[in-house]
């Protein structure tokens, strides 16, 4: 059977939303990794978090931006788990994500009281869905009802807050922390405390993503959540490599993250149509990101290989 | 204003690889006095510098600054007394951030950082004017990435975030060491500057005996972890380097002196 473009083309919009609402995850992802210099693999376990939180409260009754509110707190608190094995535990912040990440299983379990939850948008109102942006294509729903603008308009909300936020005093000791932590001490910051906020701050934004995507699907699963790390890592990464020389402002590189995300889906969407076993997903994810990762370590022997050709045999 | 009473630190304790760093060292400084330090690897003065910043707390005894008993206090909180000048010229910048910015930490230290905004406009105006003192070009550089300076440049900033918001104590732990003799000069030209405007209490540690000499009010030697020369006024003024190690010799018993002192 040819590959069929208009196929491709017929599954881009998907791929933008979702892209749009790990992009908000990856965001968070950003805050720990860019900012704060740390690998936190709590976002696999607080984005469903996130998710179950949001889909439990809808199917109980309450509003759905009461419902995003609380996911958004509940990610603060498994943010604050973390930081509590990390600075407190004095566990490697890799471990003490890993520690939360799997105490969160049995609390997203507990939350949901099953492993799967669906939240049918025919009986409630949903902020955003799959159904919405099929309707919105069709023409029957406004456009701007459709997932792809509402996210947008998270997403930008979203960056215009970091963006003024970490231009605050506060948010300056904050990026002081992950720059330089000695530095940080010396100026009287209190990196303990600058480190925890920013591990809440992260996973309250992954949680969102996760309320976003609970509400996107139509249902919060326990494994939603499963290598959301490294679509975080690989939306911030190759936001780096395609906009990082022309996107030097801070609310740009936070866009180029997002974007990055959009990216990031939009070569699943066309990998998978041209037919790969669905299955090996997550490995080609998992070889392009440490592929990404491995970038500067390359950029950086290379240089040091090219200056030794140049100049070593003169100096010697 | 500094009041350091019998402390100790041992590294290591009960492991073969026991270290007595610091072995019940007192001192006391005077407002506004400038206090050399020297001595030999291992001797303990990056040990003292770092106990007073409360990098580590120490085993024993007690530290105070102008009156206040910080020897419980975090690293952080003792800040708000003292500002620091590492070796490293990495260590006192943050790279990856801009020199205003860095300053703007700096003028904030000791105080709550909330979420008015990180540089307020008046301050880009003294940022300048504070650089163009340092006389290095950088005060046109505001905005510049500080991972772009030279190391000369980086410790001669960190000498400025250090006293932007004068400090009841500054420690300058050999911040001259890692630069080329000509800069090293140059940032101790400027640290001299700023001490006398400023007349700040300093203690600064120096690999560099002529530096010890000419530089400060007072000179004190550590030496396993003790102070075993205490000289200041017209002992510290006749000083000259040869004296400095024959009474160095006699104190520790051996002719070491040679090596273990003019290694810088």
């Amino acid at each position: 059977m040819p590959l069929n473009p208009v196929e491709l083309l017929g599954q881009l919009p998907g791929a933008l939303s979702q892209g749009l609402i790990w992009g908000i995850m990856a965001i968070g992802v950003y805050i720990t990794f860019k900012i704060l210099n740390i690998a936190d693999l709590t976002v696999d376990g607080s984005l469903a978090t996130g998710g179950a939180v949001c889909a439990m409260m809808i199917l109980g009754g309450h509003n759905v931006g009461f419902s995003m509110l609380c996911a958004f707190l509940a990610g603060l608190v498994t943010g604050f788990a973390t930081g509590v094995f990390h600075i407190h535990f004095g566990i490697s912040a890799i471990l003490s994500g890993i520690l939360t990440q799997l105490g969160l299983w049995s609390v997203n379990l507990a939350i949901m009281g099953r492993a799967n939850i669906s939240i049918n948008v025919n009986n409630y109102r949903l902020l955003v869905s799959l159904r919405y942006l099929q309707e919105a294509l069709k023409g029957n729903r406004p456009f701007y009802w459709s997932p792809i603008v509402v996210v947008s308009v998270f997403a930008v909300a979203i960056i215009a807050l970091l963006y003024w936020f970490f231009g605050t005093e506060l948010g300056s000791s904050v990026r002081a922390t992950g720059a330089n932590i000695d530095m940080a001490r010396a100026q009287g910051i209190n990196t303990d405390w600058k480190k925890m906020l920013g591990l809440m701050l992260s996973n309250g934004l992954v949680a969102l993503s996760g309320a976003l995507l609970a509400q996107y699907q139509g249902f919060s699963d326990i494994s939603m959540g499963r290598g959301a790390i490294v679509i975080g890592l690989a939306a911030v990464i190759i936001g780096e490599v395609i906009f990082g020389k022309i996107f030097k402002n801070f609310a740009l590189r936070l866009l180029g993250v997002v974007f990055g995300a959009i990216i990031y889906f939009a070569v699943i969407q066309t990998v998978l149509w041209m037919r790969l076993e669905p299955n090996y997903l997550k490995l080609l994810s998992a070889v392009v990101v440490g592929v990404f990762l491995a970038f500067p370590y390359w950029k950086g022997k290379l240089a040091s290989f090219a200056s030794v050709r140049k100049g070593g045999a003169r100096r010697a | 204003m500094l009041e350091i009473r019998c402390i100790s630190k041992t590294f290591n304790k009960n492991t073969v690889n026991e270290k007595t760093a610091l072995d019940k060292l007192s001192l006391t400084l005077k407002d506004g006095e400038f206090v050399t330090v020297i001595g030999g690897n291992g001797a303990g003065k990056s040990t003292m510098l770092n106990a007073v910043a409360g990098v580590y707390p120490v085993d024993e005894g007690r530290i105070a600054i102008d009156g206040n008993d910080v020897t419980r206090l975090p690293e952080h909180k003792r800040a708000r007394f003292i500002g620091r000048v590492f070796q490293d010229p990495m260590m006192g910048t943050a790279a990856s951030m801009e020199i205003e910015e860095n300053l703007a930490l700096a003028l904030r230290r000791g105080q709550f950082r909330g979420l008015g905004w990180g540089i307020k406009k008046a301050e880009r105006k003294h940022y300048a004017d504070l650089l163009g003192e340092l006389e290095l070009g950088l005060e046109q550089r505001l905005t510049t990435r500080v991972g772009l300076l030279s190391g000369g440049q980086r410790q001669a900033l960190t000498l400025l975030m250090a006293t932007l918001k004068k400090p009841k104590l500054l420690l300058l732990d050999e911040h001259t060491a890692a630069l080329d003799p000509k800069t090293a000069v140059k940032v101790l030209e400027i640290t001299e500057r700023f001490i006398r405007r400023d007349n700040l209490t300093t203690l600064m540690i120096t690999h560099n005996m002529k530096d010890a000499i000419t530089h400060g009010n007072r000179l004190i030697m550590l030496y396993e972890g003790r102070i075993v020369i205490d000289l200041e006024g017209e002992q510290k003024k006749n000083l000259t380097v040869e004296k400095l190690l024959e009474m160095f010799c006699s104190i520790s018993g051996s002719d070491e002196a040679d090596d273990k002192l003019l290694l810088s």
